[in-house]
């Protein structure tokens, strides 16, 4: 009967991608959640290898591609889910779609990238092989209720029998949430950032993680490296950062990619990859953690890493497009440690920069927009060649600068996206690149706007 | 102008900045700033936290809204602060307190499990916490009681979000009536509340960027309390800006609704 269902639930997707209805990535398992409540569950039963789920509030779509990358290199067929698709509904579409074969036959493993609220659903259909938790920052309040909550719930799932003593849990031991999880259970991968060079001055105003999960005592770091991302201890004393056994020991950054050293175990092995910033430091790094719990990966390292290494920006994601002359890079990000990371990013540029900032607030994006105001955008002062602001809410961005002192003559506020992006193309010299800062929503925007005028499949360095 | 070209500041008391900050407070403390210093007026901000003794002589004291578990230990730790609260509130300096604030600036909140946090009693107003959370924009019409404000009647518009339901006594007055939104309650058409120089409510976004008048307002009431009423005027900033921002904010909670 599960076939039966399956295929109600294919035909529903060709019908509605034939009628121009769109969603036609998940309305199938919408339909076979509706006819097969159980579905998820019955087809991961089938996946001989078993599923990975990777869930954070930033970076799991990156993530979720480069531990596709390691699998693969690992002779793996497997069955994942398109970027967006991270509910339940995503999930039983992709696994309907695997189900199907295609070319080389049934898939080994479902890797599968998951929506933080949605990860005890899905995991308690699917009995992952392995949890890969990234990080926890403050994100979308009005969605996802507070950080505190998300973690409680992580909890619950880690003590519950969805996650047997047989699943790995690949954690990062930076995030101090995160290592709370893991505490004195046995089936822990640790990974993290050893490569002090990049400590911030001081923790990040949108910090999330100042007092210990087990005494309430402040947190305190030794070094920052990303949000509250970093080297930590309890000042109580009685929690401190794992020490990691998959660990980025150096990161050589680049304004277009970066040189990574990860050591496993002990032993380095360097990874070349064209994704720029910290924050992939850590997503290559959990990538090649979650590699080391699959199956045969031993003896295979080396291809893995050059299979990582050699995975491109998911979209909107650091992805480069070409647009009259300039380069367009396309940096999302919908909460302040994600914003934080691409100014950053952006700023490793020499020089002067260009940057349009596109803020909705529909639901994808979050509807409150109190986040921008935890964002430390005050490094961009003194760096701009031009500044474009626009958006739903490009007013209340506009405000964000006014407030923080920036010179506002200087700065265009456009919130039609079409008018913003010629405004923007038209202030970025010749060969320079345009940095664009979207919430989820702008991104299809700005990205809908290229496509209308045909530069969207112009891609800069996609691999 | 420079920040104290006219010699005039602002002596301002931030409140748990550490835990008491999740939907931007930062935001409202720097327009006080930026409002004072376009008119060479300084702002003098202490920040103060768990343990910290809270003496001295403030014009302005602020408390935003933060997590439930940073919010229970800002409770136990606010009960050495209630008296000092309430007496600078009797003494005419200004308080404004946004989200979580205007619960803990209550006698209390009853939380989910039953658990009662005491409050300051700065405003006469009680919370239990309710089976949902009320989210959304949020546009009020704020009516400032004469001997405030000069009982002007204005637009303000931000965002809300809390499981609270916090019932007014008689000792205070709404902030202002609900337009779109939920308000204190989700039923009585209140939103906020006020005394003297003290205004709580669950507008933020920040609150104070787009609604300058109101930012103004508090400005004025911290003015008059350390130079006496109408001593130090502020003079009129151009707000093209602020009222784009917040046109579109009214625009963006019609439209939903
Ligand atoms: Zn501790």
């Amino acid at each position: 009967m599960l076939k039966l269902a399956s295929l109600v639930a294919l035909g529903a997707g060709w019908l509605s991608r034939r009628l121009g209805r769109g969603g036609g990535t998940t309305l199938p398992g919408v339909v076979l959640l509706r006819l097969r409540p159980n579905a998820i569950a019955e087809f991961a039963a089938r996946l001989p290898h078993g599923a990975i789920l990777i869930s954070a509030t930033n970076g799991k779509t990156t993530t979720t591609r480069l531990v596709v990358a390691a699998a693969e290199a690992l002779g793996l067929r497997v069955v994942t889910n398109a970027e967006g698709s991270n509910l339940e509904r995503g999930v039983a579409a992709a696994l309907l779609h695997g189900a199907r074969g295609g070319d080389g036959g049934a898939p080994d493993i479902a890797i599968l990238e998951v929506d933080e609220a949605a990860l005890p659903a899905v995991a308690r259909a699917v009995q992952p092989r392995a949890l890969v938790l990234m990080n926890l920052f403050r994100d979308q309040l009005d969605r996802y209720g507070e950080l505190d909550t998300l973690v409680d719930i992580w909890r619950e799932l880690l003590d519950s029998a969805a996650v047997s003593e047989s699943c790995s849990l690949v954690l990062n031991a930076d995030d101090p949430n995160l290592a709370d999880l893991g505490r004195d259970r046995s089936n822990v991968v640790w990974f993290g950032v050893d490569d002090v060079s990049h400590a911030l001055d001081a923790r990040a105003h949108a910090a999330d993680a100042t007092s210990c999960r087990r005494c309430g005592h402040p947190i305190e770091h030794d070094i920052v490296l990303l949000g509250h991302l970093g080297h930590w201890h309890c000042t109580n004393g009685d929690a401190a950062r794992p020490v990691p056994s998959v660990t980025a020991t150096a990161a050589a950054l680049r304004s277009d990619g970066q040189t990574v050293t990860v050591a496993i175990d002990g032993s380095p092995i360097e990874i070349d990859s064209s994704l720029a910033g910290l924050h992939n430091t850590y997503n290559v790094t959990a990538a090649m953690a979650a590699a080391q719990v699959m199956p045969t990966i031993h003896g295979h390292r080396a291809a893995v890493a050059q299979a990582i290494g050699a995975t491109g920006a998911a979209f909107g994601r650091g992805e480069r497009i070409a647009i009259d002359g300039r380069k367009l890079n396309l940096l999302l990000a919908k909460n302040p440690t994600g914003v934080n990371q691409n100014i950053r990013t952006v700023l490793a540029e020499d020089g002067q920069v260009h940057v349009l900032a596109v803020l909705n607030d529909r639901t994808a994006d979050g509807r409150d927009v109190s986040w921008i105001w935890d964002v430390d955008w005050e490094p961009l002062e003194g760096r701009l060649a031009s500044l474009t602001l626009a958006g739903d809410r490009a007013w209340d961005l506009a405000l964000r600068f006014r407030y923080a002192g920036f010179d506002m003559d200087t700065v265009q506020v456009k919130p039609d996206v079409a008018g913003a992006l010629d405004a923007a193309v038209a202030a970025t010299d010749p060969d320079s690149t345009l940095h664009v800062l979207p919430t989820y929503t702008a991104m299809l925007d700005v990205r809908s706007e290229l496509a209308r005028r045909g530069h969207v499949s112009e891609y800069w360095d996609e691999s | 102008m420079s920040p104290d070209s006219t010699g005039h500041s602002v002596r301002l008391c931030h409140l748990y900045p550490d835990l008491m900050n999740i939907y931007a407070d930062r935001g409202n403390i720097a327009v006080f700033e930026r409002r004072l210093a376009w008119r060479g007026i300084g702002l003098e901000i202490t920040e103060v936290s768990i343990g910290d003794e809270l003496s001295g002589d403030f014009d302005l004291y602020y408390l935003g809204g933060g997590q439930d578990r940073d919010q229970d230990l800002v409770a136990d730790d606010l009960q050495t602060k209630a008296a000092h609260m309430r007496a600078a509130a009797d003494d005419g300096a200004a308080q404004l307190y946004v989200c979580g604030g205007i619960q803990l600036a209550g006698h209390g909140y009853v939380a989910s499990n039953g658990d009662r946090l005491p409050g300051t009693g700065v405003l006469d107003l009680e919370t239990t916490a309710g089976e949902s959370r009320l989210i959304g924009d949020l546009v009020i019409d704020a009516h400032l009681p004469t001997e405030m404000a000069a009982g002007e009647t204005r637009q303000i518009v931000g965002y809300e979000n809390h499981a609270g339901r916090t019932s007014l006594g008689s000792g205070c007055q709404p902030l202002g009536r609900v337009v779109n939104g939920h308000g204190n309650d989700g039923a009585s058409g209140f939103e906020g509340a006020c005394r003297d120089r003290v205004i709580g409510t669950y507008l933020h976004g920040p609150l104070l960027p787009k609604n300058p008048w109101l930012a103004d307002v508090v400005l004025g009431w911290a003015l008059a309390h350390r130079y006496g009423d109408t001593a130090v005027e502020l003079e009129p900033i151009d707000d093209s800006m602020e009222q784009r921002a917040h046109a579109a904010a009214v625009a963006r909670a019609n439209r939903d609704r």
